[in-house]
């Protein structure tokens, strides 16, 4: 390093003092193709999507597999309860893990590391990182997830197929089903960027995220039964996976407007997280 | 350019920066010096429109940094050295931030070439040490090839080989005509590398001067005198405001007295001189002097300022 040094010493390289070349301004393409260039020279973001991908391919698989080997000792009652769609899909909840923790982290990672100073002193009007992160995001997670539910739900039927008990695309509700679960995850991870902007640390965001997700749906079970049938649909994740129910059951929401209200929620926490970002010290 | 006026930070009750105002003009390297606390770094962090203040107001070549379109050709930045994801190149940190004004690829190798990183710019940052990341920090500030830099603590954690090269850079980028702003704990490098000097104590502007003035005025002088005949001059010498005080036999600290005067003095009384030295306080000791004196001063004052006008 110490021949480097010397000879830019010796050299002078400094730039010149008046240049002629044209000065670019902040765009919102320019700071989408910024985010871009963080998000993929990041390593956690290739292993985080990767361990969604496995999730999702992997336990639908595994599902959809041991459902086919025991498929002639289960009794009646399990056999009524069987959906070929979600068995092959049900890796979506651990992949949900995944997709949340990297959408805190979009954000959060850049407060614990104060590359959020560098990026907001680039980006001074602030507002176009939060939407080049969140959009660049669910683009990225719904391609992958929407890809890895494909092939999950593929290889979950051509194993089922073998005792008839599979399903196809082309069934009632079944490609709703398989698309519901790149879009539940696409929004998981948008209310994941919008936690993450909003509480700035890893660890709150990703306590945030999951308590939202999978705790909250679990304490209103204790509710009373009148109160929880009417509260219960409207929680983010069950509203969110109704989309991703074929049947419709009592008391969830139909499935679009389960999903509707989903990305109400996801949109909601966006605007806060518009908002603070503007308004608080970085 | 940069402007400030009136510039206050307050968080809660604690006032961080109070009516600041200064210019920090091109062509010369402008050291912003205080003690910790003083309020440096959130000076710097107003200027780049990272925290609001409270009131008054910073502009950056003539505009508030954010009303800026391309804000990475106006200003270049290190508000501190880790200002990076450390899962990250260097190489990879300076291209995400270049794309967000369409800088081109080839001026990314050129500033590390400049700050001597090109052999591991592909590293992680993570894994750089204190001096790496400083160089990385000043490639950042330097991508935009901004008229105006700020940089805070550049030196620190630099060997005295990057020393002299940030020196030697940050001279040169003055010498273009560019607007140099660093702060910097240590004095005794602000001496050799700033021209102009802004000090804030407690959040308050104690000095806005030149390097030269700024020791003149705030340590008193000295002068060495050394005679055979110290007992006659120190007679010879003697009053108002003089001091003079003697830790060897022949020689003679004298305060409050040019060496022009006293050289007269001495030759009006007909003593030879074997030496005559006015003494400069060193940068270092004329900042202790000033805060300390700030310190003392400003305590009394904000009680005047709370009673009614």
């Amino acid at each position: 390093m110490s021949t480097t040094t010397s000879t830019v010493m010796a050299g002078g390289a400094v730039p010149p003092a008046a240049p002629t070349a044209p000065r670019g301004q902040v765009t919102q393409l320019r700071v989408l193709h910024s985010e871009w260039i963080k998000m993929r020279s990041l390593r956690s973001t290739f292993y985080t999507l990767i361990a969604a991908v496995v999730a999702l391919v992997g336990l639908g698989a595994l599902f959809s597999a041991f459902t086919a080997s025991h498929w002639a000792g289960m009794n009646p009652h399990e056999r009524a309860d069987f959906e070929p769609g979600m068995t092959s899909l049900r890796g979506f909840f651990l992949a949900q893990l995944a997709v949340g923790v990297l959408g805190v982290l979009m954000i959060s990672g850049e407060y614990a590391t104060g590359m959020i100073r560098a990026s907001l002193s680039a980006v001074p009007g602030r507002l176009p990182v939060l939407w080049a992160k969140a959009g660049l995001y669910a683009a990225v997670t719904w391609v992958l997830m929407t890809a890895g539910a494909l092939v999950a739900f593929l290889i979950g039927q051509a194993t089922m197929s073998s005792k008839h008990i599979g399903t196809s695309l082309g069934d009632p509700g079944v490609l709703r089903q398989v698309m519901g679960v790149g879009l539940y995850l696409t929004v998981v991870g948008l209310l994941g960027v919008a936690i993450g902007a909003l509480i700035r640390n890893t660890a709150g965001g990703i306590a945030t995220v999951f308590g939202l997700l999978l705790v909250v749906p679990v304490l209103a079970e204790a509710l009373p039964t009148s109160w929880s049938n009417h509260v219960n649909q409207w929680l983010p994740s069950n509203a969110g996976q109704s989309l991703i129910a074929l049947h419709r059951e009592a008391h969830t929401l139909a499935p679009w407007t389960g999903f509707a209200v989903f990305c109400l929620y996801a949109a909601l926490a966006l605007a806060a997280a518009a908002v603070l970002l503007k308004r608080r010290d970085a | 350019m940069i402007e400030a006026h009136a510039l206050t930070k307050r968080y809660g009750e604690r006032a961080a920066v109070t009516e600041l105002s200064f210019t920090v003009r091109p062509g010369a390297v402008t050291g912003f010096l205080g003690p910790n606390g003083a309020g440096k770094s959130t000076t710097m962090r107003m200027i780049l429109g990272l925290d609001a203040p409270t009131s008054g107001r910073v502009s950056v070549n003539g505009k508030r940094y954010a009303q800026h379109r391309a804000p990475l050709h106006e200003v270049g930045a290190m508000l501190e050295a880790r200002a990076i994801h450390t899962g990250r190149s260097a190489y990879n940190h300076l291209l995400a931030l270049a794309a967000t004004t369409g800088i081109p690829r080839r001026r990314v190798d050129e500033v590390i070439d400049i700050v001597g990183l090109r052999e591991v710019a592909r590293k992680r940052a993570g894994g750089f040490s204190l001096g790496m990341g400083q160089r990385l920090g000043i490639a950042s500030a330097l991508l935009g090839d901004p008229a105006t830099l700020v940089l805070d603590e550049p030196v620190n954690g630099l060997d005295p080989e990057g020393i002299l090269w940030i020196r030697n850079l940050l001279k040169d980028l003055a010498a273009e005509g560019r607007t140099v702003l660093l702060s910097s704990h240590l004095m005794s490098e602000m001496a050799l590398t700033a021209e102009h000097l802004i000090v804030i104590g407690r959040g308050r502007l104690m000095a806005d001067t030149s390097v030269a003035e700024f020791v003149r005025s705030a340590a008193g002088t000295s002068v060495r005198v050394r005679t055979e005949e110290a007992d006659r001059l120190r007679q010879a010498l003697a009053g108002r405001d003089v001091t003079v005080s003697s830790t060897e036999r022949e020689v003679l600290e004298v305060t409050g007295l040019s060496s022009d005067r006293i050289g007269r003095i001495a030759a009006d009384s007909g003593i030879a001189l074997a030496e005559l030295t006015p003494q400069q306080a060193s940068l270092e000791e004329a900042f202790m002097e000033m805060t300390r004196d700030a310190v003392e001063y400003h305590a009394p004052a904000r009680e005047r300022e709370g009673q009614p006008a």
